[in-house]
């Protein structure tokens, strides 16, 4: 066998265990994050750590406040974020003039680059004061947290949006319009319903987003182990929790097994997630 | 054609439009304001932070109690870290994207890979930063180093390689490799000498998004680069401590208790979002050269 030939094995066999690779580091933090996280049960009962509502280290590692912190802060993101980003998807994919949409391309582009810490940094300089003195509460708290977080996911629901409505076929636009229907109507009855298994994928990103977002979430929310009663009280989500806390819990204590537990809980929803998108982009257009 | 001529009809038609005139204004709006909170966030970010940039913060080294410190190794760190995280993620990232646009055939490995990547692509950064701690940190030495933080981070980086490098090299034409194969050239060559180089531009605008991300990491490298930062400057040993920039924001706004931890992160913000914005530009720029290079030709 020629030099060039053995190259060539050599080289495929490379580029394989590169991409074997990437499915050994995914297996991998699955299954250490995991252990860490399960041995919380060696010392304390499956139903006190995932029912009891009680945070209080080292007696009670009730994680369930953080699940919920974490799904109301998620949930009032999304609540802003879905229409607002939609509606920016369908302005740039069918409204936009040319001039616009080179300015708005890189605009959103640079929405995503903006470092989290920043966009923390800004809540806490601005949003948090502003709350202060409309409510007369520490300002910190589930609605900074939650239009941080809105507008940091909203351009994963617009570029990917935009990309769905894209790929809608000319034949299903020109064919409404034919018939008589305006634009608006052509969008709202005949696009967006074609276009819904990638709005829907969209909207799935960023909620997984949303979920897993640490260091923002964690400057603005208050970071309290208490289920929010309004829009201006602190709360505590998984990821504050565990910024939180990781430099103050021993290794080996159930304390410290239970923030692996939170990791693992983002972990799972992160992955559940991805299934949905694929069985929801599955489906296809015609749904 | 008698539609017209019904009086509810015709009603009906004038409502149509102010729907249509009002679904237009709502959407133009919207398009408006999400430019208008984008100008704004630079606009906050750059005013209340260039004023802060001197030569001294930018060089001089952080204080832990008293005002005046600087952000010099936190910025050196921050090149530092990005740097090696793309070193050991870069040939792995390049070489699985490379299989799975050119070699990987459909089967039950290749849709394995790919809910791999997926999946990586959305754990978070926190959950990357925890398995660093117990991986890394614990194997390599008793405190959070440079060397921790950099691994950690190029499995962030990961996911994203993969899938720029494959859709950048899907995007050659086939009639490339059929050339190059023709010609006698083996899998390898052709991949090497043909499809690499027609699919570089792309993968150098993907990189530099990846670089541009992995700057402004915070959650990842908490409890794997750490707090501090080594007593040289600039000290390339990768046991030191590795703080950076955006960590820095993080812990002076929400941890210690320094007098003058507003003028540190605004002043370290600005700095942070213009390396963000020149890795932005550095990404879209092999893009214009083309254009402006095509141009150029077909005149």
């Amino acid at each position: 066998m020629s030099l060039t030939r053995i190259t060539d094995r050599l080289m495929f066999v490379l580029l394989w265990t590169s991409a074997v690779l990437v499915a050994v580091v995914i297996a991998a933090i699955i299954l250490f994050v995991g252990k860490e996280g399960v041995t919380t049960f060696r010392t304390a009962s499956l139903a006190s750590v995932l029912l009891s509502p009680r945070w209080a280290p080292p007696q009670s590692f009730g994680i369930l406040i953080f699940f919920l912190g974490s799904l109301a802060v998620t949930v009032l993101a999304m609540v802003i974020a879905v229409p607002v980003g939609l509606a920016g998807s369908i302005f740039l994919a069918k409204l936009a003039p040319e001039w616009m949409r080179v300015l708005m391309r890189p605009a959103i582009n640079l929405f995503v680059g903006i470092p989290s810490v920043v966009y923390g940094y800004v809540g806490m300089t601005v949003l948090v004061p502003l709350a202060r003195q409309v409510s007369g509460s520490v300002g910190f708290g589930l609605g900074v947290a939650g239009i941080i977080l809105a507008v940091m996911v909203l351009p994963t629901i617009t570029t990917v949006s935009e990309d769905a409505i894209r790929s809608v076929p000319t034949a299903l636009v020109e064919g409404s319009l034919a018939l008589g229907a305006t634009r608006w109507e052509t969008i709202s009855r005949v696009i967006l319903p074609a276009a819904r298994p990638g709005i829907l994928a969209s909207i799935i990103l960023a909620f997984a987003r949303a979920f897993g977002e640490t260091t923002a979430v964690q400057m603005v929310v208050g970071n309290a182990p208490i289920f929010p009663r309004n829009l201006f009280e602190p709360t505590s989500t998984l990821t504050s929790e565990i910024i939180q806390e990781m430099g103050q819990t021993a290794p080996g204590t159930t304390w410290y097994f239970s923030l692996f537990l939170m990791a693992f809980g983002l972990l799972l929803t992160s992955l559940v997630a991805i299934l949905v998108v694929r069985y929801v982009a599955r489906r296809g257009v015609a749904a | 054609m008698t539609a017209p001529s019904v009086p509810g009809m015709s009603r009906n038609l004038q409502a149509r439009h102010r729907t249509e005139r009002l679904a237009s204004a709502l959407l133009w709006a919207v398009g408006a304001l999400l430019l208008l909170v984008l100008a704004w966030f630079l606009y906050y970010i750059l005013s209340r932070g260039l004023p802060a940039l001197d030569w001294s913060f930018i060089t001089a080294r952080p204080k832990a109690m008293d005002a005046g410190g600087g952000v010099g190794p936190e910025l050196f760190n921050t090149f530092y870290l990005t740097f090696l995280s793309l070193l050991f993620s870069l040939p792995v990232g390049l070489g699985a994207g490379i299989y799975l646009a050119e070699y990987a055939r459909p089967g039950r490995l290749t849709h394995l890979l790919r809910l791999s990547v997926e999946t990586l692509a959305s754990v978070p950064s926190i959950v990357f930063g925890l398995f660093g701690l117990i991986v890394f940190v614990n194997t390599i030495g008793a405190s959070f180093n440079i060397l921790s933080g950099a691994l950690t981070l190029s499995l962030l980086n990961l996911p994203v390689l993969v899938r720029v490098t494959e859709e950048a090299i899907r995007a050659v034409p086939a009639s490339y490799r059929e050339g190059s194969l023709a010609l006698g050239a083996t899998r390898w060559q052709t991949t090497l000498h043909v499809v690499l180089p027609a699919a570089m531009q792309s993968i150098i605008t993907g990189v530099s998004l990846v670089a541009g991300r992995a700057v402004g990491e915070t959650a990842l490298l908490i409890y794997t680069a750490g707090l501090t930062v080594s007593r040289y400057a600039p000290d390339f040993s990768p046991f030191a401590g590795g703080e950076t920039l955006a960590v820095r924001i993080w812990y002076v706004k929400s941890v210690a208790l320094l007098p003058d931890a507003d003028r540190i992160a605004s002043g370290a913000s600005a700095l942070l979002l213009i390396v963000v914005l020149v890795f932005n530009v550095l990404a879209v720029l092999p893009l214009v050269l083309r254009q402006w290079r095509d141009r150029r030709l077909a005149r």
